[in-house]
């Protein structure tokens, strides 16, 4: 008897605010794909790093015959110096954070991959092999101890530069976390109107039911019983808010993502739609949490004993 | 049943008193007119006893229970006990008569089968048998009466407060209610009832507590509506 009333109840409460009830619904679909989009692209730099920092470099550019570096004042690198540098990379305390063997790329080879990756093009035509720099590609064990390993090598003579290709792709990180950080603001400003939406609706079911709650109180229906029906309201607009914002960002990564991105740019590991169904929960209980508090803060003042 | 002990109650700071020092006792089973000019704080009584309001000072009892220490939790089960009737009669008009009654019992959780057994009795104990799908814009004033005293007793309350309850109808009509009051209280029910009414406090002959400006002036059983005759 309990159950079918209140679930009657609701159903009345839903129908005789729908427009209301419709709006909250697309505030928190809206604002919850916000919160969705933000998580989402966090995971996409996950999953890049994870990628990407087990195959980047670090290199170790050797003086060519003519550098303005100070360190290759010397012309070009020498055998022995090549060999100290070795040496230097073979020091215990610099040995385990780099996978055996380092790698070393003669000029020749340098210019035979240049060639092979700009070739087409007609500035690279006047380049030569005495243009290139032989180098050392060191791969790390732990791609955040960088700093040791260049420490150990630069300034040293015959070193003209060191790279880090984590260097390169931080500035695409940048980009991303720049725009979570967008969507993330925006997020937040649709869930203070989503609250504030919520809030109103359910003041306007209380509003609009005051004859009822009031005989409620008189014959000595529970605080509970009176206010669980709004509560439910609430909460079931916002739930299936949450819900379409998970199935909105599920389209949106299989269409725009795995289909589109993933077909044409096919070297960047992508999030997938289980990603999607990963942050899901955090949605839904994100929903039901603002529907909760925005309870909260109304009926307490609008339905009491 | 009900019992006030030099109860005060000021609703804004620096105002009259609505209810000035006032002492009562009501018992079990009693029959109560509280009679009195506007203003002169019937209703401040009623919504004390239902406890809608608290008193400024001075203890409120009702039945065997201090209302200013009740926690708020508590009072629902407090108005269980208490039933209450309107001027106005307060229906629901999109439900039937019988879905207005039972609206009572289905808010505090009673199950199905006992409200599709006390429902019609209680219809029918108030006079509207076959008159259970109606709606409220359908009835007569007096009927609509009717349904709300049934939607007041159907939980057997022990305590029935009535504030103006014949305030919209005509003296026949309101006879009729007042016929039914009686039964009601015959049956063990104290009923305490505010009104203007001086024809039927003159006629029913009960107990007469007069208020006037919020002080106690009149406690008389037998009593009739106007202290000078």
């Amino acid at each position: 008897m309990r159950l079918r009333f209140i679930l009657s109840e609701i159903g009345i409460g839903l129908r005789r605010n729908l427009s209301m009830t419709i709006s909250v619904i697309l505030v928190t679909f809206v604002s919850l794909t916000f919160v969705g989009s933000a998580a989402l692209l966090q995971l996409q730099i996950d999953k890049m790093k994870d990628d990407w920092y087990d195959k980047v470099e670090v290199s170790v550019f050797l003086c060519p015959a003519t550098s303005p570096e100070p360190t290759c004042a010397g012309g070009e690198v020498t055998e022995e110096q090549k060999q100290a540098i070795r040496d230097a990379l073979d020091e215990p305390e610099v040995a385990p954070l780099i996978v055996q063997p380092v790698f070393f790329e003669t000029k020749e080879e340098a210019f035979a991959s240049f060639k092979k990756q700009f070739g087409d093009q007609s500035w690279a035509s006047v380049a030569t092999v005495e243009d290139m720099n032989s180098s050392f590609r060191i791969k790390l064990t732990d791609p955040s101890q960088y700093q040791v390993v260049a420490d150990v090598v630069s300034g040293r003579q015959g070193v003209e530069s060191v790279q880090d290709q984590r260097r390169l792709f931080d500035r695409l990180f940048l980009v991303i976390d720049r725009a979570t950080l967008l969507t993330g603001g925006l997020a937040a400003v649709m869930l203070v109107a989503a609250v504030l939406l919520i809030t109103t609706t359910i003041r306007l079911s209380a509003l609009s039911r005051r004859r009822e709650t009031g005989i409620m109180r008189l014959v000595g229906a529970s605080t509970m019983f009176i206010q669980l029906p709004f509560m439910l309201e609430g909460a079931i607009a916002a739930t299936v808010g949450s819900l379409m914002a998970v199935g909105g960002l599920w389209l949106g990564v299989q269409y725009l993502v795995t289909d589109w991105l993933g077909g044409t740019v096919s070297w960047i590991p992508y999030v997938t739609t289980s990603d999607v169904l990963t942050v899901a929960p955090l949605l839904v209980a994100a929903g039901i949490l603002l529907a909760a508090i925005s309870s909260l803060v109304t009926l307490s003042r609008y339905t009491k004993v | 049943m009900i019992k006030f002990e030099n109860v005060t109650k000021v609703y804004a700071r620096g105002a009259r008193p609505a209810l000035d020092s006032v002492s009562l006792d009501v018992e079990r089973g009693e029959f109560v007119f509280l009679v009195g000019a506007s203003g002169s704080g019937k209703s401040t009584f009623l919504r004390l006893v239902l406890r809608e309001e608290r008193a400024s000072a001075g203890k409120v009892f009702v039945a065997g229970k201090e209302l200013g220490s009740l926690s708020s939790w508590k009072v629902p089960q407090l108005r269980r006990q208490i039933g209450a009737v309107f001027q106005d009669f307060r229906l629901l008009p999109n439900k039937t008569v019988f879905e207005n009654v039972a609206f009572a019992l289905q808010v505090i959780g009673k199950p199905r089968h006992q409200i599709l057994s006390t429902v019609p009795d209680t219809l029918e104990m108030v006079g509207l048998a076959g008159k259970e799908k109606r709606r409220p814009h359908e009835l007569s004033g007096g009927e609509q009466q009717r349904v709300a005293i049934a939607r007041a007793f159907v939980n057997r309350p022990q305590i029935l407060l009535c504030d103006e309850p014949t305030g919209n109808l005509d003296p026949t009509t309101s006879l009729g209610i007042m016929r039914l009051l009686d039964r009601i209280n015959r049956t063990g029910t104290t009923v305490v009832m505010a009104t203007h009414d001086d024809e039927i406090v003159d006629q029913m002959r009960k107990r007469v507590v007069e208020l006037a400006t919020g002080e106690l002036v009149r406690d008389q059983s037998r009593g009739v509506y106007g202290s000078d005759r």
